[in-house]
């Protein structure tokens, strides 16, 4: 028994072991697959017409007794860098990127950090709010939908998660805004902080800021519950029909235990997947939300950024949500490996 | 009704209508099933024979479906006798499973109802009627005096937990009161053993997948026997392994049902596992019993067309043929069936009287029954003589 005690440990260390070489092997590809992105995001981004420094010189030359717009351009181009070729601003653009110099934002006149400082904080806790919120209901009412499949109660929950599902977000939030808003006068429309927001204790501005996020968060959440509710429901129902499930009925456990107990870890395994795939979703901001209302998020300003040609600004957020997303997929396969034992990472 | 229409054409109409009364009906039983603190008094009763583990009486289970009423299980009775083992066999579709799944009240609800009939269980000291039985009891019950070991072991055990965890559940649930987390363990790697698991302490720490078929068959068997139940029911339980395998696991069973002295009910379409095991044999076609006896009737003395031809499609060793036989034509549509023998339509000895209501029970001797109008008025003996005759020729024949 010692010699099997002592392999069974053997084995727990190399899975270790192994886990710890998969995911530097993964990192190692990551980043073989970043460079891929970024380059084609930077000769996409140069292939643009209508660049920021077209659109600065048509303005200077039209400027009385200025200079005629080549001259301006060519003057602009040599000082934003971009008559060098495409490979070559790639190259200069990579080593700037890993001097840890981002640049300045064309756009927003700051450095590029500074800007989106200031941005994604409010986006991130939009983003993290609405997540939970979402699991929180979708999760629970998938489980009950699938439990109690074709009863009134699976019509109303599948009937409301198709209108989630099929109301567009710029049309919800608008409606959000008509009743709580304008009719009831619960909530400010637009903007992040109220009138008073200076006056306000410091207890009161977070409270007033909270208030302001109801409405926005509120949208996301419910704009996005229908399909992982759905989602939920299709695999509990799954799971719910397998064998395995008729033979914890046959032990005699009550439903209670078969359903949160033997359906709910194998119906984990799917939604994992989901969960590890939405990190980027978290820092990538809702343009359309925070657009309708209002509030200063990273959507908003990655936005503004790309109508206006902004190279540095636009490059360091696809950056950033290129790096999201391979490490959002690298956490999912791992976490897949956690729930589900037949999983083995190789 | 839509009789000129093409056969199992359901017009919109006609399939609301159905369904609308299909949820009257089921409404009802759920309703009168989900009440609350049912007195005792309700579905206690007696057993007709004490020395009977199970007695199936009059039990009729059927599905409402959305394109009719399907009777699963019409008017089935047969007795399982304490420590013995019954057979239940037939094709497909037949009932059988349905049968075992009403005594463990394991149906698909709303649809699936046992409408009429008793199911009684011997506890000892007092029986229950299985049919009538609330809900909480029924789970004090499974997997405790009634045990089932399932068709597919391959899937039939969850896959994230472990072996242990999922053995000692059962033992937690109804053998654990008061008893520590220490004799659970004890007490699984003991069934674990006694299932000829060698390696019982590491399989008791893996993972279904990390066991082969025979293996986490066996894991199923310790599941089933972990409280010592009464009545084990045996789905196929060796459908689904090799032959080698099959030996093993049948070996098995048969050894551990003597050491806990319980009854099995063992259903399969493998005659040949039926011969190895079965005490009684039920024979069933469309949800019927259509003969029923002990071991030797059945095989060595089958009255019934229906099961001489089952003991005809088998192969036998040694016996050289062209092409083995097969009962022509299927199973006839489970929805409305008709009331004249359900076998008429493909049966060779088919008689005038065929065209009649669906025969009785003819009893060919004490234990040997049959419901078919080829014996209706002969006499018992007279039949089983034409029958082993016939029976002699054959096997004449084959050597």
């Amino acid at each position: 028994m010692r010699g099997k005690n002592h392999a069974a440990s053997y084995a727990a260390k190399t899975g270790v072991n192994i886990l710890r070489k998969y995911i530097i092997k993964r990192l190692l590809i990551s980043v073989l697959i970043l460079f891929c992105v970024t380059f084609i995001i930077y000769a996409l981004i140069r292939c643009l017409p209508g660049s920021y420094v077209e659109n600065m010189a048509q303005r200077l030359s039209t400027a009385p007794g200025s200079k005629p717009y080549e001259e301006w351009l060519a003057q602009l181009n040599a000082s934003y860098g971009l008559d060098k070729p495409i490979i070559a601003g790639y190259g200069s653009w990579l080593l700037d990127f890993f001097r840890g110099n981002f640049g300045d934002s064309w756009r927003f006149t700051v450095p590029v950090i500074e800007e989106f400082k200031s941005v994604i904080g409010i986006s991130f806790i939009m983003g993290v709010i609405s997540f939970v919120i979402e699991l929180a209901i979708a999760v629970p009412l998938g489980i009950v939908a699938a439990t109690k499949q074709y009863s009134k109660t699976d019509y109303v929950i599948s009937a409301a998660a198709l209108t989630g599902i099929s109301l567009p977000t710029f049309f919800f939030a608008t409606l959000l805004q008509l009743v709580f808003a304008v009719k009831l006068g619960w909530f400010d429309t637009h903007g992040l902080v109220g009138r008073d927001y200076a006056q306000l204790s410091a207890a009161g501005q977070v409270l007033d800021k909270a208030r302001h996020l109801v409405l926005p968060v509120l949208t996301l959440a419910i704009v996005s519950i229908g399909s992982l509710m759905r989602y939920t429901r299709t695999n509990m129902l799954e799971v719910l029909n397998s064998d395995y499930i008729r033979t914890a009925r046959a032990k005699g456990l009550n439903e209670k235990k078969v359903i949160y107990h033997h359906a709910f870890r194998n119906t984990l395994i799917p939604l994992v997947t989901i969960i590890g795939g939405s990190l980027p979703g978290l820092f990538s901001g809702a343009l359309i939300t925070e657009t309708l209302f209002s509030i200063p998020g990273i959507g908003f300003a990655s936005y503004q950024a790309m109508v206006a040609g902004d190279i540095p600004f636009t490059m360091f957020y696809l950056t950033f949500i290129a790096i999201l997303t391979l490490l959002g997929n690298l956490i999912s396969d791992v976490l897949y490996a956690v729930v589900d034992p037949r999983v083995r990472i190789a | 009704m839509a009789k000129t229409k093409k056969e199992g054409y359901l017009s919109a109409k006609e399939s609301r209508r159905i369904s609308k009364e299909n949820r009257k009906i089921t409404n009802a039983l759920e309703k009168k099933r989900k009440r609350k603190n049912v007195p005792e008094s309700e579905y206690l009763t007696e057993m007709h024979d004490r020395n009977n583990a199970v007695e199936f009486d009059n039990l009729h289970t059927y599905f409402f479906t959305d394109t009719g009423v399907v009777k699963s299980v019409d008017s089935v009775t047969f007795d399982i006798p304490i420590g013995k083992t019954v057979g239940v066999v037939g094709e497909s579709g037949c009932g059988k499973s349905v049968t075992s799944l009403s005594l463990m009240q394991l149906l698909q609800r709303p649809q699936g109802q046992v409408v009429e009939g008793e199911i009684r269980l011997n506890l000892g000291d007092k029986a229950y009627d299985i049919a009538k039985i609330p809900y909480e009891k029924m789970l004090e019950l499974r997997g405790n005096v009634i045990s089932m070991i399932f068709q597919e072991p391959m899937t039939a055990l969850n896959p994230v937990f472990r072996i242990g965890a999922q053995l000692g559940e059962v033992i937690e649930l109804h053998d654990g009161n008061g008893k520590d987390k220490e004799y659970v363990k004890k007490r699984t790697i003991e069934l674990l053993e006694m299932v000829g698991i060698a390696n019982s302490e590491g399989v008791y720490k893996m993972f279904p997948h990390e066991l082969s078929g025979g293996m986490r068959q066996r894991v199923m068997i310790a599941i089933a026997l972990a409280c010592n139940p009464r009545i084990i029911i045996a789905d196929e339980p060796t459908t689904a392994l090799d032959v080698t395998i099959q030996a093993q696991v049948l070996d098995l069973l048969r050894n551990l049902k003597d050491k806990i002295n319980s009854s099995i009910m063992f259903i399969t379409h493998d005659l040949g596992v039926i011969a190895e095991m079965a005490d009684y044999v039920v024979v069933m076609y469309a949800g019927r019993i259509i003969e029923k006896g002990t071991a030797e009737d059945i095989f060595y003395h089958p009255a019934h067309p229906y099961t001489i031809g089952l003991m005809e499609s088998k192969p036998v060793v040694g016996k050289d043929v062209e092409k083995l036989y097969s009962i022509p034509g299927k199973v006839p549509n489970p929805v409305d069936m008709p009331n004249y023998c359900y076998f008429k339509d493909r049966c060779e000895k088919c008689v005038k009287k065929c065209d009649g209501e669906y025969p009785t029970e003819i009893s060919l001797s004490p234990t040997h029954k049959v419901s078919c109008y080829l014996y209706d008025g002969v006499d018992a003996d007279a039949a089983r003589e034409v029958n082993k005759t016939e029976r002699l020729d054959e096997t004449e024949g084959e050597r």
